[in-house]
């Protein structure tokens, strides 16, 4: 498995919504890269007749009956609301106006 | 004379605080305020916590004094441990305390509600002396990577306190706190533990609600308790523990007698105990005086009557690497919430266009510390199109195998035992440009959270004046085994000691530290 | 808007060298009383962000549960359109960044889908029957609801913000996915209308949802390519969402087939992008291209465990599932005799369960037809209301006709009577008491007005006696007079009879 490059990074930063300047990325480049290397070889154990293990307790159908329980009040809604309007948060514009 | 009583009030166990207060030898108010007033003291030098709750404490106490004062039906009803105080991990969600994760991006957040732990606790009116300090979300090894300052070590002020709880555990070596929670999803109770002289402990996965500590990896986080003595562990994990229908991987049923377990340990009989030393955990990679504190512990163990196997678990050599593919997986996902549209500091880009998505962009880049968005970076890579099953996937394997190991080892041994961490408390600053190197440090840890099973650190003596720590490892639902198991070690080694780990601790020089800013 | 001046190729023509290629995708949001995974009211159009816990707003901490009732729909709808029900299944975390999403990402199901492998036999309107094989139906949870704010149009384009209101987030959404659909020809849109006509029928019979089109209870997803005739691979698709109306899927579908010929036609190659529909315009315009960003990085959801579905607990449900709309249209038709068309009628005028309540309550098949295909549909017409929605009860139309067949109120009362119901005044007989609208068929008074009449009028009698019967007609006018209208004309008819000795 190749390790990863700064094109891969500069996508991944994009997927994850955490702008990077120029110089971390490279320096996330390098430090990724060391990671990857390092914990790549769980591929090579994992043969595919071996299941996977999402939950270390099986555990199987936890499931709430249908009753309506508390709401939040609206004040504790907004309590921490970068924004609001009319009891709504209120965000930037979705797409560029440009 | 009274100074001198309340600096021994400080120096209590849980137990034996809990007791006294029982007893009407001493009034919860007093010793709550004695806590707060070696908060005062020490934590200038330490930082180990974030928020101090000072007068809410000191009202709980007041609350639980009088009902002791009253008598009758409701003061018997009283919980054990009513008006012991506690200190939280700030991971942990509390009303009408700020809850950080140690993070800039929930600088002054409040919860609108409590953690279940948290309901549990003021339903037992355990007065809460305040939040404390970690590795900003919990991902660290030494509480360095917090975005309000590092906690030290109290055994030695130029140390790390281990992480990711290193201001619960720094809190409870320092005598600022008897008891506190931490969240171990790598060994983030264990090794600040092990390297603080404290117990810790990691309940069975599912054995304490997670709800409201904030995420950081679903299927490997477990809150647990932070003493200074296996018992106070117990009594702990029995207040916090139990099946909680807000978290769906909480487990059915309660895991029962465990302080029962801790107090059979603690006469240090264990004839017909079967303990297994994992070979992968130990000798090369561990330092040599971490080694000689272990097997000195298997003597003793051994003496007590334990007989003492040798155990194999050959994928643990995969461990890290299936640990930091499957965490930080699951944190890309987890930490995703934070975007500043609903709560936290919202940042707007500095130039360009203001739409929501290079606000949110913004907010992460700013609000995120580094080791948190190289977690989300790499979590945000092994789960992306074409890595999945090479990575992920393959972890998750790991998982099976890591699982299938212990099974076997258990099959040979009712518990296991290792160093908990492979060095003692590394300087301040040591692995600041080699992220790889911390990881290293939860390397005995990790497999517990991988295979789910609960795991205890007791002291186990020092090197370089610095404490050792010894983990006792039990198959999943025998968090008594991990109980009996560590309270028998800890008396075996006090007896031969003469006195406890944590009374050796040198005197905190606050005047050695610049106050913080 | 620079999409509105596609070309287009006339559907008939596109329709002779293209075959086209459909699938749906069609969102049902379940009427649970609570959320998917958390315990918040599952209800529409309460105050913004007063239907919210902390598990809707994705606060820090928090944790899914999942709603037992809500799998217990899903399996319903599973076995509805004749699905397997899967022995074991899972969530999944989709994870993409959007602001109404408020833990950015949405948890659904993956690749272990709780129901599928499933078909759904769909009428189009000539009677013939498509089988449209189903490829799955899975669980996942609403997003909240976004609203435009500043710019032209309210639309998210030229927006200077947005305002969030999460009482929508969370709420249980099964989505059922059809297989790739061939072989419908230019019956395509017709195709697509009746399939969303029939998913929507079918969740309103099981009772699991709301069924709302217009409330977004139905949203449908329609994907379209084109492939020349007689070609063996399929051409790229576009995808149509949220497409909000029967007519409108129908529509969507006509237009995308008539530009996707278009591009073809023209040697360029049709973009795999999603497509806005504009209900104004009856266009789609470009949304967004499949881009590297779709990368959704599905992983198993931690916080959720496995969902087994025991063979006992799927036959209790499955003896709960009502009788198939299409069976129960077949037997309701014999049993009432209706002709072809008088039936389709009923059907597309959606009152079938009026009709049969109808019915029970005691009237005959033609009476209630008569009822709720006349003079209800002509008031729900005027009032721009759907027939169901006008108040109109089968006890109605029940009291009404007993009012007729004991002669308390003629025909022409009763359909003032009924605008009286519909006007909110009550029911039939209060309305007949209030407004004094009941005939007079009192004999006494009749026969005094009776009297009158041809007293004033000797002339008539005369006719009358002398075999002319229509000169009856001559009296009614002072009879309905002096009764303010209320007078039997038959029963009058044989007063004036009966006094003459004839
Ligand atoms: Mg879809
Ligand atoms: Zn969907």
């Amino acid at each position: 498995m190749s390790a990863i490059s700064r094109e891969d990074l500069v996508h991944l930063s994009r997927l994850a919504h955490i702008e990077m300047s120029g110089a971390e990325l490279d320096k996330m480049t390098g430090e990724l890269g060391v990671i990857v290397d390092a914990i790549a070889s769980v591929s090579e154990v994992a043969s595919s007749d071996i299941p996977a293990t999402s939950h270390p307790i099986p555990l199987t159908n936890v499931l709430r009956e249908d009753v309506v329980g508390q709401t939040l009040s609206i004040d504790e809604v907004l309590l921490n609301a970068p924004d609001s309007d009319s009891n709504r948060f209120k965000v930037p514009a979705i797409l560029d106006g440009e | 004379m009274v100074n001198n009583l309340v600096s021994d009030l400080i120096r209590l166990s849980a137990t034996e605080l809990a007791a006294k207060l029982r007893a009407g030898d001493v009034t919860s108010v007093v010793a709550v305020q004695a806590h707060l007033d070696r908060i005062a003291e020490v934590d200038g030098a330490l930082n180990a916590f974030l928020h101090v709750n000072a007068e809410e404490a000191l009202a709980v106490a007041a609350e639980v004094d009088a009902i002791r004062a009253a008598g009758g039906a409701e003061a018997e009803a009283l919980h054990p441990l009513a008006g012991v105080p506690i200190a939280i991990k700030d991971l942990i969600v509390t009303k009408g305390q700020p809850t950080t994760a140690a993070s800039k991006m929930l600088e002054g957040w409040m919860s609108p509600y409590d953690a279940t732990v948290i309901e549990k606790i003021r339903a037992a009116k355990l007065p809460m002396l305040g939040k404390t300090n970690l590795d900003e979300f919990a991902m660290g090894s030494s509480t360095e990577h917090s975005a309000y300052g590092v906690t030290r070590n109290p055994w030695n002020l130029d140390r790390i306190p281990g992480g990711s709880g290193g201001g619960s555990a720094a809190a409870v070596a320092s005598f600022e706190a008897p008891l506190a929670l931490g969240t171990d999803t790598g060994g983030s109770i264990r090794q600040p533990g092990a390297v603080t002289g404290t117990v810790g402990v990691k309940p069975t996965y599912g054995g304490v609600s997670r709800y409201g500590a904030i995420a950081m990896a679903s299927s490997l986080d477990q809150i647990g308790p932070v003493s200074r003595t296996v018992l106070d562990s117990a009594h702990l994990q029995e207040l916090i523990g139990g099946h909680d229908p807000k978290d769906s991987t909480s487990l059915p049923k309660t895991l029962e007698g465990l302080v029962a377990a801790a107090e059979s340990g603690a006469t240090g009989d264990l004839k017909g105990l079967r303990i297994g030393v994992i070979t992968e955990l130990q000798g090369e990679g561990y330092q040599a005086g971490v080694q000689a504190r272990f097997e000195e512990s298997l003597e003793l163990l051994k003496g007590a009557g334990a007989e003492i196997v040798e155990v194999s678990c050959p994928n643990l050599k995969y461990a890290l690497g299936a640990y930091y593919l499957i965490m930080p997986s699951e944190v890309s996902s987890n930490l995703a919430k934070f975007d500043g549209v609903r709560y936290g500091n919202r940042v707007l880009p500095e130039d360009g266009a203001l739409t929501i998505e290079r606000v949110m962009g913004a907010t992460r880049a700013a609000g995120f510390g580094d080791e948190v968005k190289r977690r989300i970076i790499l979590g945000t890579y092994a789960l992306s199109a074409g890595y999945y099953d090479a990575y992920y996937g393959s972890a998750q394997k790991v998982r099976t195998l890591i699982q299938r190991d212990f099974d076997a080892a258990f099959a040979q041994a009712d518990v296991l035992v290792s160093p908990t961490a492979p060095t003692v408390a590394f300087e301040l600053g040591a692995n600041d440009n080699d992220p790889l190197a911390m990881y290293l440090n939860d390397v005995a840890t990790i497999p517990a959270n991988l295979a789910g099973i609960p795991g205890i650190t007791v002291p186990g003596g020092l090197s370089e004046d610095l404490p050792v720590g010894i983990q006792f490892l039990a198959p999943a639902f025998e968090d008594a085994r991990v109980y009996r198991a560590g309270a028998a070690l800890e008396a075996l080694l006090e007896k031969s000691w003469g006195h406890t780990l944590i009374s050796q601790a040198p005197a905190i020089d606050s005047a050695s530290i610049a106050p913080k800013a | 808007m620079s999409n509105y001046t596609d070309e287009l190729v006339d559907f008939d023509v596109a329709l002779e060298k293209y075959d086209p290629v459909l699938g749906f995708e069609v969102h049902v949001e379940l009427n649970t009383k609570t959320k998917m995974f958390s315990d918040a009211p599952n209800a529409f159009g309460d105050d913004p962000n007063t239907n919210v816990t902390p598990v809707d707003l994705g606060l820090p901490g928090v944790l899914p549960v999942v709603n037992k009732t809500a799998v217990e729909y899903s399996i319903l709808i599973g076995l509805a359109l004749n699905c397997q029900i899967a022995e074991r299944c899972g969530f999944a975390r989709k994870n993409y960044f959007y602001p109404d999403t408020p833990k950015n990402f949405q948890t659904s199901q993956y690749d272990d889908p709780i129901a599928f492998d499933g078909w759904l036999d769909v009428e189009l309107e000539d009677g013939e029957i498509f089988r449209v094989e189903i490829e799955r139906a899975h669980m996942e949870e609403d997003a909240g609801k976004l609203t435009h704010m500043g710019g032209a149009s309210g639309r998210i384009q030229g927006a200077d913000y947005s305002l969030v209101d999460y009482n929508r987030a969370g709420v249980p959404l099964v989505e059922i996915v059809t297989k790739t659909i061939e072989g419908a020809g230019k019956r395509a849109p017709e195709l697509a209308k009746a399939y969303v006509a029939a998913v929507r029928e079918i969740v309103k019979n099981l009772g699991v949802s709301d069924a709302k089109m217009e409330r977004g209870n139905v949203r449908c997803d329609a994907n379209v390519s084109l492939m020349l005739k007689g070609a063996d691979k399929f051409g790229t698709r576009t995808e149509t969402k949220n497409v909000n109306s029967l007519r409108a899927v129908e529509h969507a579908v006509h237009f995308e087939i008539e530009r996707h010929a278009a591009v073809l036609d023209s040697g360029a190659k049709i973009v795999q992008e999603t497509r806005h529909w504009h209900e104004d315009t009856r266009s789609t315009t470009s949304g967004r291209p499949k881009s590297d960003a779709d990368d959704y990085r599905y992983f198993p959801e931690p916080d959720l465990v496995p969902i087994v579905t025991t063979a006992e607990w799927v036959e209790e449900l499955r003896s709960r599932l009502p009788e198939p709309p299409a069976d129960r249209r077949k037997r309701l038709k014999a049993d009432w005799g209706y002709a072809d068309k008088e039936f389709r009628d009923v059907v597309n005028a959606g009152v079938l369960d009026e009709i049969e309540a109808t019915i029970a309550a005691g009237t005959s098949a033609a009476v209630a037809r008569k009822w709720w295909m006349g003079e209800i549909a002509r008031l729900a017409k005027a009032a721009d209301k759907e027939i169901a929605d006008l108040g109109v009860t089968p006890e109605t139309i029940v009291e009404l006709n007993s009012l007729i067949a004991e002669k308390k109120i003629n025909d022409k009362i009763a359909r003032l009577v009924l605008e009286y119901v519909v006007d909110g005044e009550g029911k039939p007989t209060e309305i007949v008491a209030k407004r004094s609208l009941a005939v007079v068929n009192d004999d006494d008074a009749l026969g005094k007005a009776v009297d009158d009449a041809m007293a004033a009028m000797p002339d008539v009698v005369e006719k009358i006696k002398g075999g002319k019967m229509q000169a009856i007609g001559a009296l009614m006018g002072p009879v309905m007079k002096a009764t303010r209208g209320q007078a039997d004309a038959g029963r009058v008819r044989e007063i004036v009879i009966e006094k003459l000795g004839l």
